[in-house]
């Protein structure tokens, strides 16, 4: 690890004057990410700032009848909160798919949305990336790609996200608001991060000097028909090959409301309005589920070990979409597919 | 070569109380709390073993909550009261995970085994795992390489059962 300055912000603007009087500064919360980056320098800041002990640790109602998340509210503690448990399961099952309970006491919401992607060659300071060192290449495209993206990829860069969370809330149509020297923002979750083009050392569309705040959820929770699947090498504690969030409304049998994004495929929560819009107005059976599936995996391409995902992930999204429809969730801990 | 001097940051120095017993030190901003606690405080029960939060062997209960101390930076705790396997016990008697991991033979070289209590205390104030399956998915985050689970999952049912 480098050395580096460290400085405790008093609140959200210090925290951003700490930003703009260094450039070389970077944000810490929970560390989890950031941390071991620095220990495999691939993270180098100048200075550290502290944004630990700021009050962002809130889950308050809003006025419509959404929540308002603080950016520093620990992951465990936003699965286990009870109007998160009540009215949307969706995200409380993601996110006790991801990491370990140790790192989900530790890692707090905004730092989620900010963590990198895994991918070894990013790490591995020995080998071109051009996400750490833009121009250098990408060791994957011809590597070791197995664990890659098959969406929205590019010449450039071939990661994938690693977030369980991000991806139910890409589901869930989340807000991110953020706060700047220019004043306050809010976007949509799925336009924070980016696709990777030409320029994949930039993940998100977090400006410099600006600081996730917190995250909003939208009324609707999906709280009935809705389930996580994750796919990967071992049951737990480990990133997904694919993930599949999905989430219904039904009339009956047919589909009043479908939400459905994909995890561990591309730089981003994959989501196409596209395969959702195929699923309203239709019956839920497995013909109208494989057309979502098809369409949401449209434009997929593989490299020379991941072409596997292709097929797992469009039976993903069926299996997933029949748990929704039949209202048995995938249990995070009693790994049986049902 | 460049004079480095005034750009190694000067120590900064906090409070943890750990525990039960308060401590002052002083340390460089990118000093882990795992190894202030081995190398500051004398405390190796605590063990560093991927040093990347991959294997559970550095977990610790800050405020009661389980962590890995290898990616928590000790100035980020000025203030927190930490408890390491050191602290499990209570006047000479063993806090009853140290005992069921006694009575249930559930290690083989050992050195997970801090880690693996110190998450196990964590997993009982959480009050979330009902069965086996839950204990196995919520410890998780703690690796044996010797492949003592079964018995491991054993010790924290008993302590379970008895909590």
């Amino acid at each position: 690890m480098n050395n580096f300055q460290y400085s405790r912000a008093s609140d959200v603007a210090d925290a951003i004057r700490l930003l703009a009087a260094d450039p070389g500064a970077k944000l810490i919360a929970g560390g989890t990410n950031l941390i071991d980056l620095m220990k495999e320098n691939v993270e180098r800041p100048s200075r550290l700032i502290d944004i630990s002990r700021l009050p962002l640790r809130d889950i308050e109602e809003t006025a419509d009848g959404g929540l308002r998340i603080g950016a520093l509210v620990p992951n465990s503690d936003l699965a286990y909160h009870p109007l998160i448990e009540q009215r949307y399961p969706l995200l409380a099952s993601a996110i006790l798919a991801g990491a370990s309970a140790q790192l989900r006491n530790m890692a707090s919401v905004g730092g989620n949305l900010m963590q990198r992607t895994r991918c070894p060659y990013f790490y591995d300071t020995t080998t071109p990336c051009n996400k750490r060192s833009p121009g250098m290449g990408c060791s994957a495209l011809d590597g070791l790609n197995r664990n890659h993206a098959i969406l929205g990829t590019s010449e450039s860069c071939i990661a994938t996200s690693p977030s369980d969370m991000g991806v139910a809330l890409a589901a869930l149509g989340a807000l991110v608001h953020i706060a700047g020297r220019t004043g306050d923002r809010t976007i949509a979750l799925t336009d924070f991060h980016r696709l990777p083009g030409d320029k994949p050392h930039i993940d998100t569309n977090l400006g410099s000097g600006e600081i996730i705040t917190a995250v909003e959820l939208p009324p609707q929770g999906f709280a009935r028909n809705y389930s996580y699947l994750k796919i990967r090498d071992r049951l737990s504690y480990a990133f997904a090959l694919v993930s599949v969030a999905a989430a219904l409304e039904l009339e009956g049998n047919a589909v009043s409301e479908a939400r459905l994004a994909l995890g561990g495929v591309a730089h981003k929560p994959w989501r196409s309005l596209e395969a959702e819009a195929a699923l309203r107005g239709q019956a839920a059976t497995p013909d109208h589920f494989g057309r979502a599936a098809d369409l949401l995996l449209q434009g997929a391409t593989a490299r020379s070990h991941n072409g596997f995902k292709i097929e797992l992930a469009r039976r993903a999204i069926m299996r997933t979409l029949m748990q929704a429809t039949s209202a048995t969730p995938q249990s995070q801990s009693h790994k049986k597919i049902a | 070569m460049a004079d480095l001097t005034d750009q190694i940051p000067e120590r900064i120095s906090i409070n943890l109380v750990v525990n039960g017993v308060r401590r002052t030190l002083e340390v460089v901003p990118w000093t882990t709390l795992l190894d202030a606690l081995r190398d500051r405080l004398e405390l190796t029960g605590t063990k560093k073993g991927c040093d990347h939060g991959q294997c559970g062997a550095c977990t610790v209960l800050i405020d009661g909550r389980r962590v890995n101390s290898c990616l928590t930076l000790a100035v980020m705790k000025d203030g927190a009261e930490i408890t390491t396997i050191e602290g499990l016990a209570k006047d000479g008697t063993l806090h009853p995970l140290q005992q069921a991991f006694i009575d249930h033979d559930a290690f083989q070289c050992g050195y997970c085994t801090p880690g693996q209590i110190c998450s196990a205390a964590g997993l009982l104030a959480e009050g979330r795992a009902r069965d086996a399956d839950e204990i196995r998915e919520l410890m998780s985050g703690n690796l044996c390489r010797c492949g003592a689970y079964p018995n491991i999952v054993a010790a924290i049912e008993q302590a379970m059962s008895r909590s």
